[in-house]
C-alpha cells in the first residue's frame, strides 16, 4: 500500500507547499483565537486555518451545504486526487473506497444550528422550525465521507472513523487494510477537523487539556519544553490518496512512500488520562515495527503525538524507550503540534502527511519553542529547526481520548526485495 | 480464519436483555411509543422506540453516571451481558488479545445537548468535564474497553445506519489478523429533542400518531421510520478459540461488503444490489444458498422499493422469507447491530420473527415478507441488509455453525 498522493489544508497555509514550507521554516501557526470572542475562556489560543472557501474553489451549494470541517476534506481531497495523477473516472468506481478520519465531525455546524434552534440555549424543546434542511447532514458526520467519494466518482466502501484523536491514523490504516484485503485498488484517505468553537473551548477547559499561554500566543504550543502546560488546538485536514504498489507502478506514479506498518491498542485505562508508563502505545509501535519487518535500528524518524500537555510527552517519551529500547535516544523525534497545534482526528493525516514529505524531501521537521528540554524528556526532539538527513524509515504515532494509542511506520518501498 | 459469535448482548425498546427481547419479537409484541422522554407534542413526529424499563443505576457503578449519555449506559449494559453470556473471561485472555469495534451516528445526543444548553444560558463553567468525551463518537468504544479491560486492536466507525453492519465487518478483519476475540456491535439513541430535530429536517421520519401504524417497511402506506434507541454488541471470536473452550457458537460471519451508492444526478443504479452480491461471494455461496433476509426496511416508498427490486433480482419473485423485525423497534442507527443478533436467534430456534404489525407487502414489492406468527424453517444461513444515510449499503451473511444446542437452556 502507498501513498501517491498528498493534499493539505492547515493552519498557516493551504495546500502541499504552504503546508511544507511552515514546517519546514519552524514557524508556529498558533495565535489568538479569532473564530469568535474567546474572552470568557481560560485558553484563547488556536491554530487557525485562513480559510476563505471561494477562493478554494467550492460552489456556494458546496459552502451552504458542507460544515467547514467538510469544506477542508473536500479542498485537500481535490488536491490529493490531482496530485496523484489519478484518472479516476476511468476507474471501476466500486473499486475505489473513501475514509476519512474525524473525532467531533460537524461540531462548529452542529452548535452554530443548536443556538438557532434552542434560541440561544433557552427552550430544551428546541424549534425544529428553524432547523436548516441540512441539519441531519452535520448530525451525522459520515457526509463527510461521502462528499469526499464523490469527488472521485468513488462507489466502494466508504465511512467516517472516529476514534477521538488516533481518527487520522486509524483511518489511513483502515484504508491500508481494504486495500491489502483486495476489497479496494484505490483508497481517497486522511481525516478532517474544525473544532475550534466555544463548546470544545468550554470542555478542555474544562479539564485543563488546553494552554492558559495567552500572552504569549505564538509560543504556546511548546512538546517537550519543561514550561509546557497544555495543548492548543487546531484545525485542518489532509487527504491522501493510497494504492496497491504495483497498481501504483504500473501507471508510473509518483511514490511518496509504502505504508508499511499499522497498529492500534487501547490503554483499558482511563477516557481522558495516561499512565506514565506508556506500555500500551509501545505495544502499538511494536505490533507496527514487526508488520513493517523493520528493526528499532532501521528508523530515521518518529513523529510524535507531542500534544504539550505535561501527561503526553513523558508517556509518549517512556512509550519510544519500552518499545525502542537504546535506539529512542538516537532516533531524531519531532512534533509538528508545536506549528500546527493539534486539531484532534485530522492531526493523524496531517502528521502522515508531514512524514511523506519529510521522505520526499529528506529533511526531517523540528520541534518549535523547544527552548528549555524537560529533564524528563530526554530524547533528541529536533528543536528549532529542520534536519536534513536520510528519511528512509519513519515511524508516526497518536494517542487520544478513549484510551486509544495508535502508530503507522512509512518506509521506501524499493527497500524491499523483489 | 473463521469469526463466529460467541455472546449476545441486547437492549431493545421491546425487551431488555437478549430472552426478554427475543421473545417479544417471536411473538410479534413491538416497543413502539409515544414519546415520553421529553415534550414532543410541538414535533410532527412523536412517536419513538423507546427503552422503558432501563434503570441505570440497577446496571451501572455510579461512578460511571455522571460521565456517560444513556446510550453509553445502554452500550455498557449490553456489552456486558455478551461478555457474560459468552462466558468469556477477559482477563485470561492474552493482555492485547480483545479488542472493541463499535458504531456510532450522532453520538451522545442528549449529553450534548445539555452541556450546549448549560453554555449558552449559563456560561462556559457550567461545561461538565465530561462534555469533551461523553457526546463524541468514540465514547462507547472507550467505556466498554476500560470496564473489560480490553486492549487490542479497537476501533468506531460511522455510516449511520448502516455502520452496526460495518462494525462487524470490521471486527472480522481484526479476528482474521490474529486478535482473537473482538466486542463489537452497536448501540445507539439519540430521543431528546436536539436529536429529534435533525431527523424532522430530512422528511424521512413517520409523522403517523399511532405506534402501531407508524414503521412499516415495505407496506402499501410505508410513511417514513420511526427512531429508537438500543441496539446489540455481540462477542467476535476466532473459531478454533471458541471451539477450544468450548464455547457455544451462535454463527459465523461468513460475509461482508460495504458500498456506497452513485452520486443521485448519475444515473447508474443504487448499490445495494451490488453490496448484497459482493457479500454472497465473500461468503462463497449463490442466492440460493440464503434462507432468510433481514432486509434494511427504510419504510420510505422509494427506498423500500429499491431494497424489494434488489431482493427481486437476486432471488427472483417471492424467492426467500424476508423480515424486517426492526419494524418493532424503530431504526436504531448504529444499534442496526440488533438485526445480526436477531438473526442468530432465528438461526438458532429455527423461526423466522415477523415484520410486526405490518399484515402485508405492497403489491409491488414482490417479497415473501414474513408478517403475523413467526414462521419455522430450517434455517442455515441468513443475510442481513442495512443502509445509512448518504448512500451507504452494507450487507453480511451469517451462517449456523450446526452446534446442537440443548433449546430448553438457549431458552431461558
Amino acid at each position: 500500500m502507498v501513498i501517491t498522493g498528498l493534499g493539505a489544508v492547515a493552519p498557516g497555509g493551504i495546500g502541499i507547499k504552504a503546508y511544507w514550507e511552515l514546517l519546514t521554516a519552524g514557524r508556529s501557526a498558533t495565535r489568538t483565537i479569532t473564530h469568535y470572542d474567546p474572552s470568557p475562556f481560560r485558553s484563547r489560543v488556536a491554530a487557525e486555518v485562513d480559510f476563505d472557501p471561494v477562493r478554494e474553489g467550492l460552489s456556494p451549494q458546496e459552502i451552504r451545504r458542507l460544515d467547514r470541517a467538510a469544506q477542508f476534506a473536500v479542498v485537500a481531497a481535490r488536491e490529493a486526487l490531482a496530485d496523484s495523477g489519478l484518472a479516476v473516472a476511468a476507474l471501476d468506481p466500486g473499486r475505489i473506497g473513501t475514509t476519512l478520519g474525524s473525532a467531533v465531525g460537524c461540531t462548529t455546524s452542529l452548535e452554530q444550528e443548536y443556538v438557532v434552534v434552542s434560541d440561544g440555549g433557552r427552550h430544551w424543546e428546541v424549534d425544529h422550525g428553524y432547523a436548516v434542511r441540512d441539519l441531519y447532514r452535520h448530525f451525522v458526520p459520515s457526509s463527510m465521507a461521502v462528499e469526499v467519494a464523490r469527488l472521485a466518482g468513488a462507489e466502494g466502501p466508504a465511512a467516517v472513523v472516529s476514534t477521538g484523536c488516533t481518527s487520522g491514523l486509524d483511518a489511513l490504516g483502515h484504508a491500508a487494510e481494504l486495500i491489502r484485503e483486495g476489497s479496494v485498488d484505490v483508497m481517497v484517505a486522511g481525516a478532517t477537523e474544525a473544532p475550534i468553537s466555544p463548546i470544545t473551548s468550554a470542555c478542555f477547559d474544562a479539564i485543563h487539556a488546553t494552554t492558559p499561554r495567552n500572552d504569549d500566543p505564538e509560543h504556546a504550543s511548546r512538546p517537550f519544553d519543561r514550561t509546557r502546560n497544555g495543548l492548543v488546538l487546531g484545525e485542518g485536514s489532509a487527504v491522501l490518496m493510497l494504492e496497491e504498489l504495483e497498481h501504483a507502478r504500473r501507471r508510473g506514479a509518483r511514490i511518496y512512500a509504502e505504508i508499511a506498518g499499522f497498529a492500534s491498542r487501547c490503554n483499558a485505562y482511563h477516557m481522558t488520562g495516561l499512565k506514565a508508563d506508556g506500555v500500551e502505545m509501545a505495544a502499538a509501535i511494536t505490533a507496527a515495527m514487526d508488520e513493517a519487518r523493520l528493526g528499532p535500528d532501521s528508523l530515521d524518524y518518529i513523529n510524535a503525538h507531542g500534544s504539550s500537555t505535561k501527561m503526553n510527552d513523558r508517556h509518549e517519551t517512556a512509550a519510544f524507550k519500552v518499545s525502542l529500547g537504546e535506539h529512542a535516544y538516537r532516533t531524531p523525534v519531532s512534533s509538528i503540534k508545536s506549528m500546527i497545534g493539534h486539531s484532534l482526528g485530522a492531526i493523524g493525516a496531517l502528521e502522515i502527511a508531514a512524514c511523506a514529505l519529510a521522505m520526499e524531501h529528506s529533511t526531517v521537521p523540528p520541534t518549535a519553542n523547544l527552548h528549555e528540554p524537560d529533564p524528563d524528556c530526554d530524547l533528541d526532539y529536533v528543536p528549532l529547526q529542520a534536519r536534513v538527513q536520510r528519511t528512509d524509515a519513519v515511524l508516526s504515532v497518536g494517542s487520544g481520548f478513549g484510551g486509544f494509542q495508535s502508530a503507522m511506520v512509512l518506509a521506501r518501498p524499493d527497500r524491499r526485495m523483489p | 480464519m473463521t469469526a463466529v459469535v460467541t455472546g449476545i448482548g441486547v437492549a431493545a425498546p421491546n425487551g431488555l436483555g437478549t430472552d426478554a427481547y427475543w421473545r417479544a419479537t417471536l411473538a410479534g409484541r413491538g416497543g413502539l411509543r409515544p414519546l415520553t422522554r421529553f415534550d414532543a407534542s410541538s414535533y410532527p413526529s412523536r412517536v419513538a422506540g423507546e427503552i422503558p424499563d432501563f434503570e441505570a443505576a440497577e446496571h451501572l457503578p455510579s461512578r460511571l453516571l455522571p460521565q456517560t449519555d444513556r446510550m453509553t449506559r445502554l452500550a455498557l449494559f449490553a456489552a456486558e451481558g455478551a461478555i457474560a453470556d459468552a462466558g468469556l473471561r477477559p482477563e485470561e485472555l492474552p493482555r492485547y488479545g480483545a479488542g472493541v469495534v463499535t458504531a456510532a451516528s450522532g453520538g451522545g445526543v442528549e449529553f450534548g445537548q445539555r452541556e450546549l444548553q448549560a453554555l449558552w444560558s449559563q456560561g462556559k463553567d457550567h461545561v461538565s468535564a465530561y462534555q469533551s468525551f461523553a457526546w463524541f463518537y468514540a465514547v462507547n468504544s472507550g467505556q466498554i474497553s476500560i470496564r473489560h479491560g480490553l486492549r487490542g486492536p479497537s476501533g468506531v466507525l460511522v455510516t449511520e445506519q448502516a455502520g452496526g453492519i460495518d462494525a462487524l465487518g470490521h471486527a472480522r478483519r481484526h479476528i482474521r489478523r490474529g486478535t482473537p476475540v473482538v466486542v463489537s456491535g452497536g448501540v445507539d439513541g439519540a430521543l431528546c429533542p436536539w436529536g429529534w430535530a435533525p431527523q424532522i429536517a430530512t422528511g424521512l421520519l413517520s409523522t403517523a400518531a399511532d405506534p402501531d401504524r407508524a414503521y412499516l417497511p415495505f407496506a402499501s402506506d410505508a410513511g417514513g421510520y420511526v427512531p429508537g434507541e438500543g441496539g446489540a454488541i455481540l462477542v467476535l471470536e476466532d473459531d478454533e478459540q471458541a471451539r477450544a473452550r468450548g464455547a457455544r457458537r451462535y454463527g459465523e460471519v461468513a460475509g461482508y461488503a460495504a458500498t456506497l451508492d452513485p452520486a443521485p444526478d448519475s444515473g447508474r443504479p443504487p448499490g445495494l444490489l451490488r453490496t448484497a452480491r459482493l457479500a454472497l461471494d465473500d461468503a462463497g455461496i449463490g442466492s440460493d444458498e440464503v434462507d432468510v433476509v433481514f432486509a434494511d426496511g427504510a419504510a420510505v416508498p422509494e427506498l423500500d422499493r429499491i431494497e424489494s427490486d434488489a431482493l427481486t433480482e437476486l432471488f427472483g419473485p417471492y424467492g426467500v422469507p424476508v423480515t424486517v423485525p426492526k419494524s418493532m423497534t424503530g431504526r436504531l442507527f448504529g444499534g442496526a447491530a440488533l438485526d445480526i443478533a436477531t438473526a442468530l436467534l432465528a438461526i438458532r430456534d429455527g423461526l423466522i420473527p415477523p415484520t410486526a404489525p405490518v399484515d402485508a407487502p405492497a403489491a409491488e414489492h414482490r417479497i415473501d415478507l414474513v408478517t403475523g406468527a413467526p414462521r419455522p424453517a430450517r434455517l442455515r444461513t441468513a443475510l442481513v441488509l442495512a443502509r445509512g444515510y448518504g448512500g451507504f449499503n452494507s450487507a453480511l451473511v451469517l451462517r449456523g455453525c450446526n452446534d446442537t444446542t440443548d433449546s430448553e437452556e438457549t431458552a431461558r
